[in-house]
């Protein structure tokens, strides 16, 4: 959904009066809003500080501190590449350093075709199986330098199909 | 005849194609006229055979693996859907190992907490009851809230997050406070790398950790729960929700429980990326809405918890055990383990392994012993070298070392923790000065920030480890690094920054004596309570 659209605030709207009753209610709103645009729109702090009753230095404070919420537009895709212990010890680095050559970019940033934004992530939980990365929701185990370049063409011809 | 065939739905499964198997499986035998009920289990844990597929016969499951989807095929050449079991053990695929329960791998384990992992539909209630579900609920409901801290005290439970505190105590606490809202929050923040089994239990029996939470409500008067689950975990989201939902419908959960006068409510929420809201008063903050920034204790959350509420804050697998402890009682659940850790630890084997999983044994095994019956190896075949336990906070530890019985009080013994229960192998290529200055890194990325040593002590202990990697004043950064970590130690508010030093400094040490360096860093402990 784009973010900045009327339509957008009434989206915006409809998540804070339905989660802002909750004791502790700010986390819920975050992960919802996120779900719903990709990442935490400018124009959803105002409205979420005021029916917390919160300054939006505070709203903004809070989703500052956690790794997950973004506050600016990813790419078509986010993919999340493990840089714990474990999966370190399965070989990560090398794909590390593979995923940003091969995509020509560091972690934070998003690909020049807009199509996938790369972050960091400390452990997915399938340490057995590593290394690992998370594409949107799904977990992918034991991804070599091969595997890795098959899972972003597959990206790249369904962010195609699309369009 | 309808055959069952169980495809696991867990995290690991899904991240090796299992997906992909289980609808496989299902177009074929539609194809081919086969009558089958396709189940998702969870997994059973044994990771190195993910995606394994089950298939009930007249002699019990017999199982297959790793099945991938080209297998799918052959496998229904081999006629695998027959409900037989002489029609398996005669056609032999390759693939084909045997009775499940008879692998070495499972049979070898004490299952307690995850005894029903894998075996059940996770969110089917009856499957659940059927496989003694409930059964502590139902004895909690007949007895007074002390009778129920009573048990739990009895069997010597201390909590399975890290700090490994008697869960009995915590309780009492609780229940000593006096009546008004109280609440219960688990833990399921698993932050530490080499870690699973509490995604492990959400994903293949959610309803043993709700059980077990429900009774934590009843024993000291609380009317609502929370499960703290972090944000990296989307399919123990799906699964845990799907628990929950069907708990209410079934009156498990909600109003007048199982037809009592009780009450318990239960919501998950979900964390956003911080390993530092693993640690509890971080935690309590972040579900409060708010930055996870550590609490200065006292006041202890059990008194002052969620909301300035007295709250119980317990790791996933410590409210896992108490369905057992209450079914079946304390005593029993004593009866296993050594010295003062009692019952059972499932150990997470991980990293540069042949096969990795999780392996629920007594305390008061060692590493030598689960590295040779259980992990086989390296997946590459080079020599092991070190082994990290207990997470990112944990001290590398290396062959000499790797005897210690696993049980808490040894481990702090030589200056490491079994924390969680993480088991992370490397190799002889391991760059441990590298691994060091990793840990070091982490505590930058993931300090709440609040006191200095460790918000600022662990940016120079960075930048010294980089200079002693190459090659910089190695001597005076050596001693450097030794008061920044005691300083990291002592003055530190939590253990982030108060137990980096421990794989530093193990690390450091091993680095050196890879390269027969003479200089010794100090061998002090770390004296931090821990985590
Ligand atoms: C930095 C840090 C991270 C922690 N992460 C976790 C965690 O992910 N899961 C957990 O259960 N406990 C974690 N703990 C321990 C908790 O603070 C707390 O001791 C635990 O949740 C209590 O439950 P238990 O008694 O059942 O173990 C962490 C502690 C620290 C200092
Ligand atoms: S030790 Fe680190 S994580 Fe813990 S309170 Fe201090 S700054 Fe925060
Ligand atoms: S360390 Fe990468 S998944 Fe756990």
């Amino acid at each position: 959904m784009d973010a900045t659209s009327e339509h957008s605030n009434i989206k915006i709207q409809q998540i804070i009066d339905q989660l802002s009753d909750k004791p502790g209610a700010l986390l819920p709103i975050l992960h919802e809003v996120q779900h719903a645009f990709g990442y935490i729109p400018a124009n959803a702090i105002e409205p979420i500080a005021k029916s917390l009753k919160q300054t939006a230095a505070e709203v903004h404070g809070v989703i500052s501190f956690y790794r997950h919420f973004h506050t600016t537009k990813a790419g078509a895709h986010r993919v999340e590449v493990c840089r714990a212990e474990a999966c370190q010890a399965r070989g990560s680095r090398a794909l590390e350093a593979h995923i940003k050559e091969s995509l020509d970019i560091d972690y934070h940033q998003t690909t020049a075709d807009r199509n996938i934004t790369l972050d960091p992530v400390y452990c997915l939980g399938n340490c057995s199986c590593g290394p690992n990365i998370r594409v949107g929701d799904d977990i992918i185990g034991r991804v070599s330098n091969d595997k890795f370049d098959k899972v972003v063409n597959a990206l790249s011809t369904s962010a195609l199909e699309i369009k | 005849m309808t055959t069952t065939v169980y495809v696991p739905r867990d995290t690991t499964t899904l991240s090796l194609d299992g997906n992909q198997v289980a609808s496989d499986i299902s177009a074929l035998a539609n194809q081919q006229d086969k009558s089958i009920k396709l189940v998702r289990n969870g997994s059973r844990g044994m990771f190195w055979l993910e995606p394994l597929v089950e298939v009930e016969t007249d002699k019990g499951r017999v199982a297959y693996g790793p099945v991938q989807p080209e297998d799918v095929e052959s496998l229904f050449a081999a006629d695998f859907t027959n409900a037989s079991f002489d029609a398996h053990s005669t056609q032999q695929h390759a693939l084909f190992l045997g009775l499940t329960e008879e692998i070495p791998y499972l049979k070898k384990q004490q299952r307690l907490s995850f005894a029903k992992a894998g075996v059940i539909d996770p969110t089917d209630l009856d499957d659940y009851i059927a496989h003694d579900g409930f059964k502590g609920l139902a004895k909690a409901l007949q007895l007074e809230p002390q009778g129920i801290v009573d048990e739990v005290s009895a069997s010597g439970l201390r909590g399975r997050g890290g700090a490994a505190f008697p869960t009995g105590i915590k309780w009492q606490t609780v229940l000593n406070c006096p009546p008004q809202q109280k609440y219960i929050v688990c833990n399921a923040d698993e932050g530490d790398s080499g870690t699973f089994a509490d995604r492990l239990l959400m994903e293949a029996d959610p309803l043993a950790l709700i059980e077990g939470m429900t009774i934590a409500g009843l024993a000291v008067g609380a009317t609502q729960g929370y499960i703290y689950l972090r944000s990296e975990y989307p399919q123990a989201h799906i699964i845990l929700n799907e628990a929950i939902a069907r708990a209410y419908d079934r009156n498990f959960l909600g109003d007048a429980i199982c037809g009592s006068s009780k009450t318990f409510h239960m919501e998950v929420r979900l964390g956003a990326g911080a390993y530092i809201c693993g640690e509890e008063t971080s935690l309590l903050e972040s579900l409060e809405g708010k930055r996870g920034l550590v609490r200065a204790k006292p006041p202890l959350p059990a008194i002052e918890g969620l909301f300035g509420q007295p709250t119980i804050v317990n790791n996933v697998l410590s409210f896992g055990a108490v369905p057992h402890i209450l079914a079946d009682g304390g005593e029993v659940y004593a009866s296993y383990g050594m010295g003062r850790s009692k019952g059972t630890l499932p150990f997470q084997i991980a990293g540069n392994v042949n096969r990795g999983g999780l392996v629920e044994l007594a305390f008061g095994t060692t590493l030598s012993a689960l590295l040779e019956e259980f992990a086989q190896g390296t997946a590459n075949g080079r020599d092991m070298h070190s082994i990290q336990v207990g997470g990112p906070l944990g001290a590398y530890l290396t062959k000499d070392q790797w005897d210690t019985p696993l049980e808490y009080e040894s481990f702090a013994a030589i200056g490491a923790v079994l924390g969680h229960g993480g088991i992370v192998v490397f190799d002889d290529t391991v760059d441990l000065a590298e691994q060091a200055q990793f840990s070091m890194e982490f505590c930058v990325e993931e300090s709440c920030g609040k006191c200095t040593p460790c918000r600022i002590g662990s940016v120079r202990g960075t930048e010294v480890i980089g200079k002693i990697r190459s090659g910089e004043n190695v001597d005076a950064n050596l001693a450097l690094l030794d008061d920044l970590c005691e300083t990291m130690i002592d003055m530190s508010l939590c253990a982030m920054g108060g137990m980096t030093p421990f794989p530093v400094q193990s690390a450091m040490k091993a680095y050196q004596a890879q390269l027969g360096s003479q200089t010794q860093l100090s061998d002090q402990n770390p004296s931090v309570e821990g985590r």
